[in-house]
């Protein structure tokens, strides 16, 4: 979870705004570091996106394959590679499994209702936390990539190398993945199926297969996520759930489909959490987390209370 | 007539056995006071999870609400222990019924995938704001007061409260279903555009099933502070991974959408896990993690779903009193 390196829980709240206002660079430091967290959160919720578009499946093992992903690159790491080429592998190693895991079991659930799909993810939520915790262990790790750190305006706003790669990287997939999308046949055939799963069949295209490959990419998307964040900051067993309430509260904030919103909104997330942990303290920062995603939805449900013009 | 003497006969012995039961096996009390807690925990699931489709990973908030409150009460006070202890229950069980109505009347509006992941963050952010609070012990969690009787009464005396609860909650969730309230809940679980064009405040019927939901665990939370004495506000109060994650699988478990369905999978599930449970090593939580995959894809209907399917005549008089569970096929 990434906590803010200015973040202190001995400042009482009023200290750290003060703070904040007494040095407006304290500011800049915060939003550079939040918006270069908040590329990792797009692309996990592109992934979400892409999965909830077209499978109309809510994958709420999604922050899981994140938590995986950073720990192929952990590995590869320990066993002496540097990690950058943790991304490659673990966005493959991903893939399959992503794969796999549609053949055993999203295949059965992916045509039943809402309800029961993320009754399902919610279980294989559980156990591949708690897989990853008995095997790996509940330590925090990290895989260290020996960038430096960049300093700006005279030393008051230091920029860990490292970070900037990973911002550049989540961009770079980002805008792979929707080139894919737009040109490759496989991309076409996604998109067609998101429009109309039953007139993509009749068009020839064997859903079945593009299902599989769109749970794949997106199992791949958050690997190579997690081997951002694991490079970046730390991974442990623990960190899927944020990353699936972060990637759905962006998917709802910015609608299936936009990506330019996405990546709005995953800066905007990320920037705001840093804030809210600088703020608040930084033990906080995961019930800012989850509190925001409950006043996102209560804001989202008046909102939409008041544009209901005619029931569906 | 028979089939009303048969169902006498079959809750009076049910209520016999649980009543000898502390004094015939005096060593199990707590595991077998555990036993009502997972009945409630079920059945409270299953109004929103199985009766009106909405499925809610966040119960446990009112769970840990209702243990917090009575807690605080008990400390603050300065009544006796019996008096603080069900002032405590009566006003855990009231704060977490507001809270189910501010947050229901905040989120239920919206369709049951929002609502569903909307509790997965509550549970959790509850969790971390205990933790962090200092007027409740913040990390290192509260003590509940003495229990002032002697030695092995406390057990007792919490086996009865906890089975009274039990007993409590199920008829009156019986009574619910079997009315128009029960309908409409089915009937939003059916299609909720159409409950609503029938002329259902889907909303109001939503918060209230929930407002119902938080009561009972309210109570519950209460109960069982001071039942394990220690409140440890991740592992224990906001217990997601274990309590919250247990509900969900128990009701499925024994057949989501039917009255007795999540009493038969809290007994199944309870029993397995005591005899069981120790034998897997630290692996318990993989396997219910693999559990809730495995029932909710090959065995959606549970235990009583399944048995009403192969013995539909069979199973006339037991499943009788759930006109709301036949829906389902």
């Amino acid at each position: 979870m990434p906590v803010s390196k200015t973040g202190r829980g001995d400042f009482s709240t009023m200290d750290s705004i003060q703070l904040l206002f007494q040095a407006p660079v304290l500011s800049v430091q915060l939003l550079l570091d939040g918006m270069l967290i908040g590329a990792i959160f797009a692309l996990a919720a592109y992934g979400m996106a892409l999965v909830w578009g077209v499978m109309n499946v809510i994958n709420i093992a999604q922050g899981e394959f994140v938590m995986l992903g950073g720990y192929v690159a952990f590995f590869l790491y320990a066993a002496g590679v540097h990690p950058f080429f943790g991304i490659p592998l673990a966005a493959v190693v991903l893939f399959l499994f992503g794969w796999s895991l549609y053949k055993t079991i999203i295949f059965r659930i992916v045509d039943k209702d809402l309800f029961i799909s993320i009754l399902a993810t919610f279980g294989l939520s559980i156990l591949l936390q708690q897989l990853a915790n008995e095997l790996f262990g509940a330590d925090v790790r990290t895989a260290e990539s020996g960038f430096g750190t960049l300093v700006l305006f005279d030393g008051q706003v230091t920029v860990a190398e490292i970070k900037l790669v990973a911002f550049i990287a989540a961009l770079a997939l980002g805008g792979l993945l929707l080139l894919f999308l737009k040109q490759s046949r496989l991309g076409q055939a996604i998109r067609a199926t998101a429009q109309n799963a039953r007139a993509a069949r009749i068009m020839g295209i064997d859903t079945d297969r593009v299902y599989a490959a769109t749970f794949g990419l997106n199992a791949a998307i958050c690997g190579a996520a997690g081997a951002l964040v694991a490079m970046t900051w730390i991974i442990h067993p623990y960190l899927g759930l944020p990353y699936t309430i972060r990637s759905f509260m962006i998917v709802i904030v910015a609608g299936l489909g936009n990506v330019a919103a996405v990546l709005v909104a995953g800066l905007g997330l990320g920037a705001a959490e840093n804030f809210a942990g600088f703020i608040f303290g930084a033990e906080y920062q995961a019930a800012f987390v989850f509190g925001l995603l409950v006043i996102i939805l209560m804001w989202r449900r008046f909102w939409l209370n008041r544009q209901r013009r005619y029931l569906k | 007539m028979t089939d009303t003497v048969k169902r006498i006969l079959f809750y009076s012995i049910i209520v016999a056995v649980a009543l000898a039961a502390p004094s015939v096996a005096p060593d199990y009390r707590t595991q077998m006071a555990f036993l009502w807690v997972m009945v409630v925990f079920a059945l409270t699931w299953d109004i929103l999870g199985g009766q009106m489709g909405y499925n809610s990973f966040g119960n446990i908030l009112f769970f840990g609400v209702g243990m917090y409150v009575c807690a605080v009460i008990q400390r603050d006070s300065g009544l006796g222990y019996y008096p603080a202890l069900f002032l405590g229950m009566g006003a855990g069980a009231l704060v977490a019924v507001v809270f189910a109505a501010i947050f229901g009347a905040g989120i239920l509006g919206l369709r049951g995938h929002y609502f569903a992941i909307c509790t997965l963050g509550l549970g959790i952010a509850a969790g971390e704001f205990a933790s962090g609070w200092d007027y409740i012990g913040a990390g290192s969690g509260m003590v509940t007061p003495i229990f002032p009787g002697e030695a092995g009464g406390r057990e007792k005396f919490f086996y009865y409260v906890m089975f009274a609860l039990a007993v409590i909650t199920f008829p009156v969730l019986r009574w619910l279903y079997s009315g128009r309230f029960g309908l409409a809940l089915n009937a939003i679980r059916d299609d909720e555009d159409k409950a609503e064009a029938m002329g259902i405040h889907t909303t109001r019927y939503k918060t209230t099933a929930w407002c119902i939901s938080a009561f009972f665990l309210g109570l519950t939370g209460a109960v069982v502070g001071n039942m394990i004495g220690f409140i440890d506000p991740r592992d224990v109060a906001f217990a997601g991974p274990t309590f919250g994650v247990w509900m969900v699988l128990m009701a499925i478990l024994g057949g989501k959408g039917t009255l007795w369905g999540p009493v038969l999978g809290a007994v199944v599930f309870h029993v397995t896990q005591e005899v069981f449970w120790t034998y897997l090593l630290g692996w318990q939580r993989v396997a219910l993690g693999l559990l809730i995959v495995l029932i909710v894809v090959f065995f959606p209907l549970g235990i009583l779903g399944w048995a009403r399917e192969r013995w539909p005549e069979r199973f006339g008089h037991v499943v009788e009193e759930k006109p709301a569970a036949r829906a389902t096929e």
